[in-house]
């Protein structure tokens, strides 16, 4: 990672254990402004449950999460600078895509909070939809209204849990599209997948989670794709 | 279990005082020997309102401090005070029926000791409802200090519904007048239940220790 | 497109206004669908008439029925009502999203509970006429008395089961658990709100239901902050 002062979100020896079990078991990291970090990782690695950390969802039981120098959880500016992408929709399943988006922009303050929803709606290329309530909505759709709600106040740090669940081509172009933006406009994302060729693409820097902790974290342009996933096998493989 | 000195102790105090009670304690004039269900009814009451009153107290301390001792001191009570209120519910009625020819009545104490047990089996109906030892610990938490600051409205509305709504006078069941022989024994029934709720709330902690203790494998695993 | 982060000032967001977002997000959402409330509304005038077929009008009168069977059905039309509060931010994991926004957690709870008291008092609204109608029990002068006191009842039936149903959806039996934890505390408000309704039905002046009226005044205010207080600990943090 580059030296630049105060990292965009941060995770210093952070840990989360529930009852006996360690989710997180001591992870560092550190992801400034306009770079990626595509996470990898089998599953009940602890990727959820470090995004949840990270997003201010859950309370470290060790170490910290930072966003922009501020601790997390934090107060509201903190939160207003992060956007979550779940895996589930976090929708209300009888309002329309409109409403929802409308709903989380005024509660993030954003300016003309109907315009940007319509405009984050557009984004997605959900905007012709945008009235029907959500629950008539394929699983796809939902996933890109999910989208939209999660980025209509432009967050400086997108922490995306497996975002491309559900989507078409079209909607994966479009979501790429969105994250190539926010990453333009100086956000730093983490994005959590299963699919390495996907998350490589995007990224510009890799690590992979297991049991709780990083394994094997660099830059993209040391990684060579092939490779890297007979890695990611091995590494898996050899831990069990 | 093995038996603790407390326990042997407390067990011993049970003894002598009902034996005393029984045997050596004079019969009480006007009521007769139903009388003597008092000296269960009263100190279980006692007993009853001071396990209420730790569960509120370790309920919060443990949203204070998040200690898992403070929780199991609140589990541990709540189910010792929930016999105990089980007790003062079913003497009451013993009591009543022989003295006063009816088996319920509404007079403020007992009313209030109702609501106690009604809070008791709501907060082990919630210990039982949720698998998760923290959320489980903090719902629970909220609940005893919630059922504690609800005691009072309880009792505000028994007396003001009392005081409205004048019954005929009931003997009052615990005159202040007793003869020495009898408040002695009064009073050694209070200390030998509060020693039992002591013991039984040990045990029932100890318990809890261990149990909670089985759970947890000492390893990184998911 | 490209957005410029750094042009919007965000507006500070007030623990009220948040809490009118959540409340009007959550009335849109029931009278969308609108089936909780008709059930609700239904199951309230089903009680009232089976509570007429119970009744010996020659043993007891009108006045004397109305407060019981208004206030009970209160209670478990209330309960009814509150079970979906907050099913509806699980369904998809919602709330997941309400609590990684800005938003404070105590302007949820105010939010839900405000959706929850035009809920409850839309309903009496249509129950205490339903008492006056089916009863034969003229209200008209004691109407502004009796609005008053439903809504105090309302406010703390509101405050402490918006807290529970919060509680009980994450358990499992949260049907059964809403009611056994409300009940108790619903009793000190259905208490004074019986009695004043009986003294005001017996002709008797409102100077009479004063010390009920007190009591229901003292238990919303501790509740609504009690439960406001309790709040953030029914989330995982």
């Amino acid at each position: 990672m580059n030296g630049k002062s105060v990292a965009a979100v941060e995770a210093d020896s952070i840990a989360r254990a529930f009852g006996a079990r360690r989710a997180v078991d001591g992870v560092s990291l550190r992801v400034h402004s306009g770079e990626t970090l595509a996470l990898f990782g089998p599953n009940g690695a602890g990727k959820t449950t470090l995004l949840r950390l990270l997003g201010g969802l859950i309370r470290p039981s060790g170490g910290r999460a930072l966003v922009g120098g501020a601790k997390v959880p934090g107060g509201s500016p903190v939160r207003r600078q992060i956007g979550v992408i779940s895996h589930r929709t976090l929708l209300y399943d009888a309002l329309s895509p409109r409403e929802n988006v409308e709903f989380f922009a005024r509660l993030y303050g954003v300016a003309s909070p109907r315009d940007a929803a319509l405009r984050s709606l557009e984004r997605m290329g959900i905007a012709d939809r945008g009235d029907a309530p959500v629950r008539s909505l394929s699983r796809g759709m939902k996933q890109r209204v999910s989208i939209a709600r999660a980025t209509v106040h432009n967050p400086k740090v997108v922490l995306a849990d497996e975002p491309f669940t559900g989507l078409d081509v079209s909607g994966a172009r479009a979501l790429s599209r969105l994250l190539g933006e926010l990453r333009e406009s100086g956000a730093a994302l983490v994005l959590v997948t299963h699919n390495i060729e996907e998350g490589l693409s995007l990224a510009t820097h890799a690590a992979i989670m297991h049991e709780g902790r990083l394994v094997r974290m660099g830059e993209r342009a040391s990684i060579v794709a092939s490779e890297y996933a007979d890695e990611y096998r091995d590494l898996v493989a050899a831990g069990e | 279990m093995k038996p603790t000195p407390l326990s042997i102790v407390a067990a011993l105090a049970v003894v002598v005082t009902y034996v005393r009670a029984i045997f050596f304690t004079p019969t009480e004039a006007i009521q007769g020997p139903a009388q003597k269900i008092f000296y269960v009814h009263a100190p279980a009451a006692w007993v009853a309102f001071l396990a209420f009153g730790l569960v509120g107290l370790a309920s919060v301390l443990y949203l204070w401090l998040r200690d898992d001792r403070l929780d199991r001191i609140a589990e541990a009570s709540a189910e010792v005070g929930l016999i105990f209120t089980t007790v003062v519910l079913i003497t009451g009625p013993l009591w009543g029926r022989p003295i006063w020819g009816t088996y319920w009545t509404w007079d403020a104490r007992l009313t209030l000791t109702l609501f106690l047990w009604f809070i008791f089996v709501a907060y082990m109906v919630l210990r039982g409802a949720i698998e998760d030892r923290d959320m489980r610990a903090r719902y629970c938490a909220v609940l005893g200090i919630l059922g504690a600051l609800l005691v009072p409205f309880i009792h505000l509305s028994v007396y003001l519904f009392r005081t409205l709504h004048p019954k005929p006078i009931l003997l009052k069941p615990d005159t202040p007048s007793l003869p020495p022989e009898m408040l002695t024994t009064v009073l050694l029934a209070f200390g030998a239940f509060t020693l039992l709720y002591a013991a039984l709330l040990r045990a029932r902690y100890r318990f809890a220790v261990e149990r909670d203790s089985a759970h947890r494998p000492d390893s990184h695993h998911a | 497109m490209p957005t410029n982060i750094a042009t919007w000032s965000p507006p500070v967001n007030s623990v009220v206004g948040d809490a009118l977002l959540v409340a009007k997000k959550d009335l849109t959402i029931e009278f969308r669908t609108r089936s909780a409330f008709l059930s609700v509304v239904v199951f309230a005038l089903l009680g009232i008439v089976i509570f007429f077929f119970a009744w010996d009008s020659t043993a007891v009168s009108a006045a004397d029925l109305a407060p019981g069977v208004l206030w009970v059905i209160f209670t478990f039309s209330g309960l009814l009502g509150l079970h979906r509060s907050f099913g509806v931010e699980h369904q998809e994991g919602a709330i997941d999203g309400l609590l990684a926004s800005p938003i404070s957690r105590e302007a949820i709870f105010l939010g839900k509970a405000g959706a929850n008291l035009v809920f409850v008092v839309a309903v009496q609204a249509i129950a205490i006429p339903a008492v006056s109608l089916f009863y034969n029990l003229p209200l008209g002068g004691i109407a502004l008395p009796l609005a008053g006191i439903a809504f105090l009842a309302a406010i703390g039936l509101v405050a402490v089961g918006t807290l529970f149903s919060a509680m009980a959806a994450n358990t499992r039996l949260s049907e059964l658990l809403l009611p056994m934890l409300s009940l108790p505390f619903f009793v000190p408000i259905v208490i004074p709100a019986a009695q004043a309704t009986a003294k005001l039905l017996s002709g008797r002046p409102v100077v009479d239901a004063v010390a009920w009226l007190k009591l229901l005044l003292a238990f919303d205010i501790v509740f609504v902050a009690a439960c406001m207080l309790a709040y953030p600990f029914t989330l995982e943090e």
